[in-house]
Order: C-alpha cells, then sequence, then structure tokens
C-alpha cells in the first residue's frame, strides 16, 4: 500500500489556526541522511495510519546542539538549543516525538534549563502506545512470523534515560522471535557512534567498535537488527556489510518493522 | 598497667593521625567547583542504602560480588569484637562480655569466626585472581607498579588480621579448657570455630605459650585494625569508607543529561539579546571573575568529582565494560579516576606546603592525554557499570570542554561538524531550507 504522505509544517497548521497533538522532531539524521530517511518516512506513515494529528517544523528545525555538546562546544550547543527553543516555544509546543535518541535525550533533559518544557517521547513509546490502545493494528503486511530479530539497545535510549521495555514491547507484536545478544539492556555495547564520535575516524585501537558490536549480534544468529537510531543503524549497517553479510542480515528500525507489519 | 596506657596511647595516635589525614582528604576534595546536591533527602538515603550498604550493583557480576560480600560482612560484623576489646584494653580485664552476655556472646563470637572463614576463602582467591589467574580487567597496564602492590598489601593484611583472630581465639579456647584463661570459669566457650581448631592447633603447648599465642592474636588483632585505618586514606582501600558519602551524593538525573554551563549561558542570552549592552559591568554581586570553561586540572572539576577520585578502588568494571577500551583504543575510565585521585594528591601536597596561591605549572593533562578523551563514546557504560556510582564521563567531558573552548584542540572533522551546525543548523553540509525535501523524495 502507498500512499502519499500527509506531513503538514507546524507554519501551516498556525496559519488554518490549528494545534497539533504532538511535534514531530525529524532530526539532522532524519532529514538528509538517505537511510534515515526511510525511517521518518515509517514513522510519518505510522502517524498518518493512526490519524496522529502531528507537525513537522520542516525548514524552521536546526540541530538540537547535541553532537557540539558531546564534543564540548557548550557555544554552540546552546546557541543551537536557545534558537530551537524560541521556535517550539513560539508554536507554544507541549509534546515532541522523535525517532533520534540522541534528540530525544537533548530535547528531553537538557532543554527545561535553557527555557524549553516539553513532554518527549522517542517514537517507539509513540508505537508501543498506538498498539496498546488499539489504533494501530499489525496485520496485512509484511509477516515476521519464526523470523528472528536481536534488539540493539541505543546508548542515549537506554542507559542514558532508561528506555528499554518500549521498542521490545512493540516488536513483540511481531510473532517474530526474539533473541537477546548477549550484552543488552543496561549491559548493552555501544555501536561507536555517541559522543560525536560519528562524525570523525575513531582513535587508533585494534578493532572498530561497531565490528565488535556487530559480532554480538551476528552470535545471536537473528536475520534482521533492530534499533531505535539513527547512528546506531548507521553503525550496524556498516558492521554487516564488513562481515560481508549485507545479504542475509538486514539493520531495520523499529518504526519500520512495524509500517512493514501493518501494510503502511 | 603498662599495658592499659600503651593500649590507650595506640589508640589515641592511631585515631588522631587517621583524623588528620581524613582532614587533608577533605580539604582536597573540597578544591573542587562547587555543584549542589543537597536536594532529594529521601533518594539520596534510599541511593546510599541499597548500592553502598546493599552491593546493589556488585551483583551484575555474581562471583566476585559473592566473595566481596563475604569480606564486608566480616569485616562489618568483626567490629563488635573490636568493642569488646576496647573495654577490655581499657580495664585491663579479659573478655568482659562472656559472663554478661552468656549464649549470645558464644553466639557473636560464632558467627564472626563463620564469617573470618568465608572471607579467608575469599581473601585468598582474591589474590589469585590478581596473581595466578590474572583476569584481564585486574591486570591492566595502569595496574602496573603501586596499584597493585596497594591491592595485593591490603589482601594480605585481611588474611593476617583472620590470623590473629583464631590465635587469639584458638589459644584462649585451650587455657579455658584447662581453667588457665583470664575470662572466669573453666570448660569450652563453644565457638564455631577455635573451639576446635584451637586443640588441633595449640593443643599440646605449655601455659606460658598459650598466653603468649594469645597476646599476640590480641595486640596483633589491635595493631593490624589501626595499622589498617591509617592506611585508607593512602589507598584504594579508602572505598571501605567513601563508598557512603560517593553513593549518598550519586547524581540523581538521567544519565544522558549533561551539566549545563551557566556562565556560557550568560554569554549566549547576551549575544542573542539585541538590546544587551555588551559593556555593562557586572550587576552587584554576581561572580566578577570569569571561570575557566570546562577542567584544565583538577581544581575545575566538581568537589563531587574528586570526592569519586578517592572512592574509586580501581576494580575497573568501567574499563572493562568501556567499549573504546574493548577495542584497544588508549582509553581507559579507571585510569581516568586514578590519575585525578594522584593529580588531586599533588596539588594538594603543593597547597600546603607552599600556599594556596602556588602553581607548578603541571596540569591533569600532564597525566591524561588528549587522545584517551576522545576516545570515548559518551555511552555511559562506565557509569552504569560502578558499583559505587562513580562518574568517569564528567570528568572526559569537563576536559573536552577545556580543549574545545579554551584551546581551541578539536579534532579536525569535529571542527568541521561544528562549523556545519553553526552555518546550516545541521552536522553535515546540507542546507537548511532541503530540510523537508525527503517529503516528496521517493
Amino acid at each position: 500500500m502507498s500512499t502519499t504522505l500527509k506531513v503538514p509544517t507546524m507554519a501551516e497548521m498556525m496559519a488554518q489556526g490549528e494545534t497539533p497533538e504532538v511535534l514531530f522532531w525529524v532530526g539532522c539524521s532524519g532529514s538528509f541522511d538517505d537511510r534515515a530517511k526511510k525511517i521518518t518516512k515509517a514513522v510519518v506513515k505510522i502517524l498518518n495510519a493512526c490519524d496522529v494529528k502531528f507537525a513537522v517544523l520542516g525548514t524552521e528545525e536546526s540541530c538540537t546542539g547535541d553532537p557540539a555538546k558531546r564534543a564540548g562546544n557548550e557555544f554552540t550547543f546552546q546557541m543551537q538549543a536557545m534558537m530551537n527553543i524560541e521556535v517550539l516555544n513560539a508554536y507554544e509546543i507541549k509534546k515532541i516525538v522523535t525517532a533520534c535518541p540522541h534528540c530525544f535525550n537533548t530535547l528531553k533533559n537538557e532543554y527545561p534549563e535553557l527555557g524549553g518544557n516539553y513532554e518527549v517521547i522517542h517514537h517507539t513509546q509513540l508505537i508501543q502506545d498506538l498498539i496498546n490502545t488499539g489504533k494501530l493494528a499489525l496485520k496485512g503486511g509484511e509477516s515476521f512470523k519464526g523470523k528472528k530479530i536481536t534488539f540493539h539497545d541505543p546508548c542515549y535510549l537506554g542507559r542514558a534515560n532508561d528506555v528499554y521495555e518500549a521498542p521490545r514491547a512493540a516488536m513483540e507484536k511481531l510473532d517474530a522471535e526474539l533473541v537477546e545478544m548477549k550484552r543488552c539492556r543496561t549491559n548493552g555495547l555501544c555501536c561507536g557512534a555517541g559522543g560525536a564520535q560519528m562524525f570523525k575516524e575513531a582513535e587508533k585501537g585494534d578493532k572498530e567498535v561497531n565490528v565488535e558490536r556487530t559480532e554480538d549480534a551476528l552470535e545471536t544468529g537473528a536475520g534482521i537488527i533492530a534499533t531505535g537510531c539513527p547512528f546506531c543503524n548507521t553503525m550496524m549497517t556498516d558492521g554487516v556489510k564488513n562481515f560481508n553479510k549485507e545479504a542475509e542480515i538486514k539493520v531495520m528500525d523499529v518504526a519500520e518493522l512495524i509500517s512493514e507489519a501493518a501494510d503502511l | 598497667m603498662i599495658g592499659i596506657v600503651v593500649f590507650a596511647l595506640l589508640w589515641l595516635v592511631g585515631i588522631g593521625f587517621f583524623g588528620w589525614n581524613v582532614m587533608k582528604v577533605r580539604n582536597n576534595i573540597l578544591l573542587g567547583r562547587e555543584i549542589d546536591r543537597s536536594d532529594r533527602k529521601s533518594d539520596r538515603w534510599k541511593t546510599m542504602i541499597l548500592v553502598a550498604f546493599g552491593q546493589k550493583k556488585m551483583f551484575t557480576r555474581p562471583i566476585p560480588a559473592l566473595l566481596h560480600l563475604c569480606i564486608y560482612a566480616a569485616f562489618v560484623i568483626t567490629q563488635i569484637e573490636l568493642i569488646e576489646i576496647l573495654a577490655d584494653g581499657l580495664s585491663g580485664g579479659h573478655r568482659l562480655f562472656h559472663e554478661s552476655l552468656g549464649g549470645f556472646y558464644t553466639f557473636m563470637i560464632s558467627f564472626i569466626e563463620i564469617l573470618s572463614v568465608l572471607a579467608f576463602i575469599a581473601t585468598v582467591i582474591f589474590l589469585s585472581r590478581r596473581n595466578l589467574l590474572k583476569v584481564p580487567r585486574l591486570v591492566k597496564s595502569e595496574m602496573n607498579g603501586w596499584p597493585k602492590l596497594d591491592a595485593n598489601l591490603i589482601l594480605f593484611a585481611e588474611i593476617t588480621l583472620i590470623c590473629f583472630i583464631f590465635m587469639m581465639n584458638g589459644a584462649d579456647e585451650v587455657l579455658y579448657n584447662a581453667g588457665q584463661s583470664h575470662a572466669e570459669g573453666q570448660g569450652s566457650f563453644g565457638f564455631a570455630i577455635s573451639s576446635w581448631l584451637g586443640p588441633v592447633l595449640f593443643g599440646d603447648m605449655g601455659i606460658e605459650s598459650l598466653h603468649v599465642i594469645e597476646r599476640i592474636g590480641w595486640w596483633g588483632h589491635l595493631a593490624i585494625v589501626l595499622g589498617f585505618l591509617n592506611y585508607l586514606p593512602y589507598s584504594k582501600h579508602f572505598h571501605i569508607v567513601l563508598a557512603f558519602p560517593n553513593t549518598f551524593y550519586s547524581n540523581l538525573e538521567k544519565k544522558g543529561r549533561f551539566t549545563n554551563m551557566e556562565s556560557v549561558t550568560k554569554e549566549v542570552k547576551l549575544m542573542m539579546d539585541p538590546n544587551a549592552d555588551p559593556y555593562a559591568a557586572p550587576a552587584e554581586g554576581e561572580d566578577a571573575e570569569p571561570q575557566r570553561f570546562g577542567a584544565k586540572d583538577v581544581t575545575d572539576l566538581t568537589w563531587k568529582n574528586l570526592l569519586d577520585a578517592y572512592t574509586c578502588t580501581e576494580c575497573g568494571r568501567c574499563t572493562s565494560s568501556c567499549p573504546a577500551n574493548q577495542t584497544g583504543k588508549l582509553l581507559s575510565p579507571r585510569k581516568i579516576m586514578m590519575d585525578t585521585r594522584d593529580r588531586l594528591v599533588e596539588v594538594g601536597e603543593n597547597k600546603r606546603k607552599h600556599g594556596k596561591e602556588h602553581e607548578d605549572g603541571k596540569s591533569l593533562f600532564d597525566y591524561i592525554s588528549e587522545e584517551e578523551i576522545w576516545a570515548c563514546t559518551s555511552c555511559n557504560a562506565c557509569v552504569q557499570e560502578c558499583p559505587v556510582n562513580i562518574d568517569p564521563l564528567s570528568i572526559i567531558v569537563d576536559l573536552r570542554r577545556y580543549l574545545v573552548m579554551e584551546e581551541s584542540k578539536v579534532p579536525a572533522e569535529l571542527a568541521g561538524m561544528l562549523t556545519n551546525i553553526e552555518n546550516n543548523g545541521a552536522p553535515w553540509q546540507f542546507a537548511a531550507a532541503d530540510r523537508l525535501n525527503w517529503k516528496d523524495e521517493n
């Protein structure tokens, strides 16, 4: 099933005198990275299918400043944060959903002290809620029955914010076999992208972190590595390529799995 | 009488010297910057009881946790026997509580003895984990030299202490059997271990020798306890005290939340306010002297960072869970904590010797390299793992802040990323105007 995506911007909504239930914060990766854009679309499909009244900031959105803050540049971070907060507060935003754990963490934990107070949720939490309230039914689409899926915990969702169950609960409805890596939840190993590492080469060592992590995933024998973070997605995809396994193993976001299962 | 005087003097000197060293450590910790950890008292007590007293986080690794529990329990319970030693020593009596407590006394000492045997076994296993099995996290490069010796000294002291306990109780048991103990009565004390171990070890010795062995055990016990107490402030083993305040003052916020730099907030607000007067003098009561951005030296860190450094017992769980360390990078969160403590001790000594304003021209960067700092993925695994809630990540971030904001030392690729954010609001070179293009792409 393929329909055109309905993606209203805040500006359009405001012009029509409407207020959305929730703002979808797309993030830089979700806006510009080719792989991550697919995740963004999967989220929009789910929002559309469930008639969630949402909006995006579109061209008014800007980097949350997360990589600047992790890299130690508090100036750049706070400039970004204050500009974003001005926009968000002007639109009187109350609730934000985002598919990027880094945006999630920053908006949720680091904006309040600078004057930005919002209820911030990760897209896997929204999906879990939509399934639980019966708004989203997983039928008619691709069946994952009998397939093995393993979930890689993004650090900024898991350890940083203690969200471990929402993505797992959402995937439980897929009827697939969920297998855990030996290091999961609080013990989950980083994909190697956090702390602004995404934007630089790793320091000298004897191995890449994403290769180490991909080994954990391969050990489970899963055909699908699920993530909830566009950066983890990139790192794990590269890791799978490193082992020449891209034909057998797919790296997918929870939103993509759900939207496929619901035939969106 | 001489015994009582020597005893009292030993205690005075032991406690006094320990107190003096504790004050030194306290002053060193207070060299750190202010951070408010006085809120949410009930959560803090709960954290301390669960994490420090209850050792909750230790049990993510059950085997060392169980062994550690044996030593911890024995250590805490043995202090009860120390109360009797104190009472006997000051009064010149012998086993003062024996008669008054009766059966409960036998139970208490038996309990201590059983725990001591468990602690003995645990200590031997710990020694072999370090020296024979060479558990990887215990033999990493930062453990070479003093840290390794420190760990072994502590374990040997524990073994010696346990031996003294059994010399004392075992010899006294044999004496008591013969009606020769200084304790009233004759028969068996009925202690769980020494009532049979005593006769086995010392059964055929003369009364005089038995009294000598009993006294060696008694004084030895005391000497080790006081010696150990005074060794703590110089050792990684200080965690047995500091684990409690350190968990009490834990960061109770989400781990992903990095501190907000208020000094930066002020400047950014000024920059963004079109009506601001850039030449305005700071308001009354405001800090006129600008603080350094980030941390160059230990005095730029918070007192909690410094308390963390003294609390670290170098177990290396942080390092063994660190993705950078596991993949051969130079970064070891444990080393960050050890370096912070070493540098703090150095700065503290300098200030005591040469006055408060003394600068030795060195900094924390003489201990920690930039390569280590930039290898961190900020994944919080080290923070999660630490059994006493130490936060190496916040030190790493403050060091990065100094490098970036004070020295403009940024890895070239990150400099590009930062420029992109500043110019076009994304870490890559994409125009803000193209942000919504994905909507219409296939």
